[in-house]
């Protein structure tokens, strides 16, 4: 701003305002002035003291009292409303007002509401993020003192809490991963389950997605002899696929004999029991609970009609545990099993580490039932990273593959039935012979994976080009997108983050009803026929008779020929 | 999502297990920034990655002073040396569609049409070209469509000028935790379809300069979007569940939001099954 004299004629107000000439150095200019006409004409204080024509302060006065002019819905008018933008403008001085004059309309008008309402809304929402804050700090508290020193030392059976910090700092060389808050949480998580539960091993499994809410799971190996009596599902429901059997249609027969509906002589296949705790797909006890702080809950054991079932839908889980699974065919459960099912396959087909890390406990039966126990291998030499990537051959699976019965040791269903033995005289049997189904071994290599179609089964990456030295050996899974795994000299981990379901390179078709059934096709012998009136059986009576009499008659012709 | 926002926001998307190893992101901070100044875009967002069997593609985005104009892609494969994708065309998203199975890895790769689309193929032979599909053309049309059909703003994000241009809403101060937990809080950030179809009643409550996208209130299926709040409400997550790997972050009452994709990079068509 010139704080010259007002003498300077090239002088001229820079802004439109009025009241700026008042902030300004010079004043306004006197009459006697040489400055004088130069102003701008009209935007004088002293417009109203210029002789102007009367109709033009009538002019200005309406304008004016327009402006004043109180809204009927809001109660404000424009004058007040435009003083205020201005204010808020020259307060704030924002850039470039123009193209934003509008919001700032907006915010003046708003500005005017939020006072009258503000004590109101106060009191209405506590934002759940207070909650979840709480449940996260109570994760943070520390156990009791007791216990303090004397745990350092080993004892026997001391449970052992994985070092999730650490195999998430591996998998983030590869971009895999939560972010670090979230997997102090879940470590944090995994003390206080150890705490709680008589556990002998515990490792983080991984995250699945839902919709509503997501899933941690644990998997955990209580120590012997613990094991919680809730079994839970005793009501395992029976797959109904049977189809009748010939049986069926003597009942048809039967039923002109015997005054009560025959009972039906169909046995369901016989069920196909659950593997033991402890071993084939329930070889671990699995945890889960919907966010780090929540309350664990153990999963029910899977059986292997949950498994042979999960193998034919395709569903989103829900998050919560106690939802029903809607498909078809129906699940024999609800979402805690759908998800126990699906961990089992996920386990089974994507569990791997280096080769020659496990090894069989009795190196003489390598056979496929007696090797389910590996054991540590102290003799293992790690294989170098490069070599970890380029040969599929260095990674071997170490949980056992599932059959198509959907256990990981075969079992023989008929064996069972001779006890359900009921005293019908035909006892029919299944049809077919089931054929002992045998899977691969305990320790396969991955390289025997078969892909789909041109699709290995398997991708392994090196986690970096430019540092191999430090570099450590990915392999994702194709078949369970999501499914990872590390390896870094001796150490190596499993992971799973996605959405729990297999890939598949077809659209998944669901699986058909069953066939419509057959009747019992027609023949003479059971066609039925309408029964004969009493006029046709007296006609037919009668003609019966007249055929009776004409032979008579004819005989007694013979005879009387004779 | 913004470049500059990077580590942030990926920090935020990591509830589904994917992100970025530690030399990526070191790389995209520092490749991207030498993008915006090769290109003269003026926003640079990472639009994410797409994994094949063989290799990953990294996928920017370069904007121009109008928002709304069509963007320019990039992509790489090591997060330095990026490559200017050309723009979709109609016959390339038209095929992209029919060709299933994973990305390759290599830009290179041919998908042979006669498998595919016999028609196309012979097509293509009259002309006397190659009755293939290059990978990269199939990167193309894929990106295009999960743009389309699945990138996402926040309502009130973007404001449209009355010539046309759109651009950030200064004003925007975030979506409330109420109504980041709805859907029809949030745009699909593409041309409108559903627009013109609204009744006249709800064109009137609309408001031109931020309601000129369409929400996903609408979308078919319906429950095709998850919306979860995390951390206890501090971040609101979208994931779509037709393209699995999209996922949409925002912190509410923040400015702070963002889509990013990592995925395979496959449509999800058994959706109807599985909801």
């Amino acid at each position: 701003m010139d704080q010259s004299l007002g003498l300077d004629s090239s002088q001229e107000p820079e802004s439109a305002d009025p009241q700026d000439a008042y902030e300004r150095g010079h004043g306004p200019y006197q009459p006697h002035e040489p400055g004088y006409g130069l102003d701008h004409p009209g935007y004088s204080p002293y417009e109203d003291e210029i002789p102007d024509p009367q109709a033009r302060m009538l002019a200005i006065k309406n304008a004016k009292a327009y402006l004043l002019k109180t809204s009927t819905k809001s109660g404000l008018n424009l004058y007040d409303h435009f003083a205020n933008i201005l204010t808020k403008i020259l307060d704030e001085q924002p850039t470039n007002t123009v193209d934003i004059i509008e919001n700032i309309s907006k915010d003046v008008k708003w500005a005017q509401f939020r006072k009258k309402m503000d004590t109101l809304r106060d009191e209405h929402s506590i934002p759940p993020t207070f909650e979840a804050a709480e449940k996260y700090k109570a994760l943070f508290v520390k156990e009791g003192g007791e216990e303090e020193p004397d745990d350092l030392e080993d004892e026997m059976g001391q449970p052992s809490l994985p070092n999730v910090m650490e195999t998430a700092f591996y998998f983030e060389q590869a971009g895999i991963g939560l972010n670090k808050d979230e997997s102090y949480y879940i470590f944090l998580a995994l003390k206080n389950l150890i705490n709680i539960r008589p556990i002998q091993t515990c490792r983080f499994w991984g995250k699945i997605l839902g919709l509503e809410m997501n899933y941690i799971i644990a998997e955990v190996q209580l120590q012997e002899g613990e094991e919680d009596e809730d079994i839970g599902e005793e009501g395992e429901e029976v797959l109904g696929e049977g189809e009748k059997e010939g049986e069926a249609e003597e009942e048809d027969e039967q039923k002109e004999k015997e005054a009560e509906p025959p009972k039906s002589t169909y046995k369901p296949p016989p069920e196909i029991p659950k593997e033991e705790n402890g071993t084939g797909t329930n070889k671990y006890i699995y945890f889960v609970c919907n966010e780090p702080g929540t309350p664990w809950v153990k999963l029910p054991p899977v059986t292997p009609a949950q498994i042979v079932c999960a193998r034919k839908i395709k569903k989103f889980f829900t998050g919560r545990l106690d939802a029903p699974v809607v498909s078809f065919p129906p699940f024999p459960g609800n979402e805690a099993n759908y998800l126990r099912a699906q961990i089992a396959r996920i386990s089974a087909g994507t569990h791997v580490s280096p080769t020659g890390f496990y090894q069989f406990a009795n190196e003489d039966d390598e056979e496929d039932e007696g090797a389910d126990t590996y054991e540590e291998n102290p003799e293992f030499e790690p294989p170098p990273v490069a070599e970890m990537v380029e040969s599929l051959a260095t990674w071997a699976h170490h949980v056992k593959g599932i059959l198509k019965q959907g256990r990981c040791v075969w079992i023989n269903p008929s064996q069972k039935s001779e006890e359900d033995e009921d005293d019908e005289e035909e006892e029919e049997e299944e049809g077919e012979e089931q054929q002992e189904e045998r899977g691969p071994a305990l320790l396969t290599l991955i390289s025997e994976d078969e892909g789909m179609k041109d699709i290995p089964a398997w991708t392994a990456q090196a986690s970096t080009d430019l540092i191999p030295r430090y570099s450590v050996a990915i392999l994702q899974s194709n078949r369970w997108p999501g499914a990872y795994a590390f390896a870094s000299g001796r150490k190596f981990e499993n992971i799973y983050f996605g959405w729990g379901h297999k890939y598949s390179p077809e659209s998944h078709t669901p699986a058909l009803p069953p066939p419509v059934q057959a009747e019992f096709p027609s023949g003479p012998g059971i066609t039925e026929t309408v029964d004969p009136t009493v006029e046709e059986e007296m006609a037919f009576k009668a003609a019966q008779e007249d055929a009776l009499a004409e032979t008579e008659e004819e005989e007694d012709e013979e005879g009387e020929d004779d | 999502m913004e470049a500059q926002s990077l580590p942030a926001a990926l920090a935020l998307v990591a509830g589904g297990g994917a992100g970025l190893s530690p030399e990526r992101q070191a790389a995209l901070g520092a490749s991207l920034p030498l993008v915006q100044r090769d290109y003269r875009f003026e926003r640079v967002w990472f639009w994410g990655c797409i994994q094949g069997v063989r290799g990953a593609y990294y996928i920017a985005e370069g904007l121009g002073p109008d928002r709304a104009a069509p963007r320019s892609r990039l992509y790489s494969l090591n997060c330095l040396d990026w490559s200017l994708l050309t723009p979709a065309t109609k016959e390339m998203l038209a095929l992209a569609e029919q060709v299933k199975g994973r990305f390759q890895g290599d830009p290179s790769f041919e998908y042979s049409l006669s498998e595919i689309n016999a028609e196309a193929a012979a097509r293509l032979m009259e002309s006397g070209k190659e009755p293939v599909m290059k990978e990269e053309a199939r990167l193309i049309a894929t990106v295009e469509l999960i743009d389309r059909e699945v990138g996402i703003v926040p309502r009130g994000a973007f404001v449209k000028t009355p010539l046309g241009s759109v651009y950030e809403n200064r004003h925007f101060e975030g979506l409330s935790l109420v109504e980041a937990k709805k859907l029809s809080s949030y745009f699909h950030f593409t041309e409108p379809v559903n627009l013109k179809n609204k009744t006249l009643l709800e064109k009137a409550d609309l408001d031109p300069s931020t309601d000129f996208l369409d929400s996903l209130e609408h979308d078919i299926p319906r429950g095709s979007w998850s919306i979860q709040l995390e951390k206890g409400g501090t971040v609101v997550v979208l994931r779509s569940l037709l393209w699995l790997g999209l996922t949409f972050y925002h912190v509410p009452m923040t400015k702070q939001f963002g889509y990013v994709y990592f995925g395979t990079g496959e449509k999800n068509l058994d959706l109807p099954f599985m909801l």
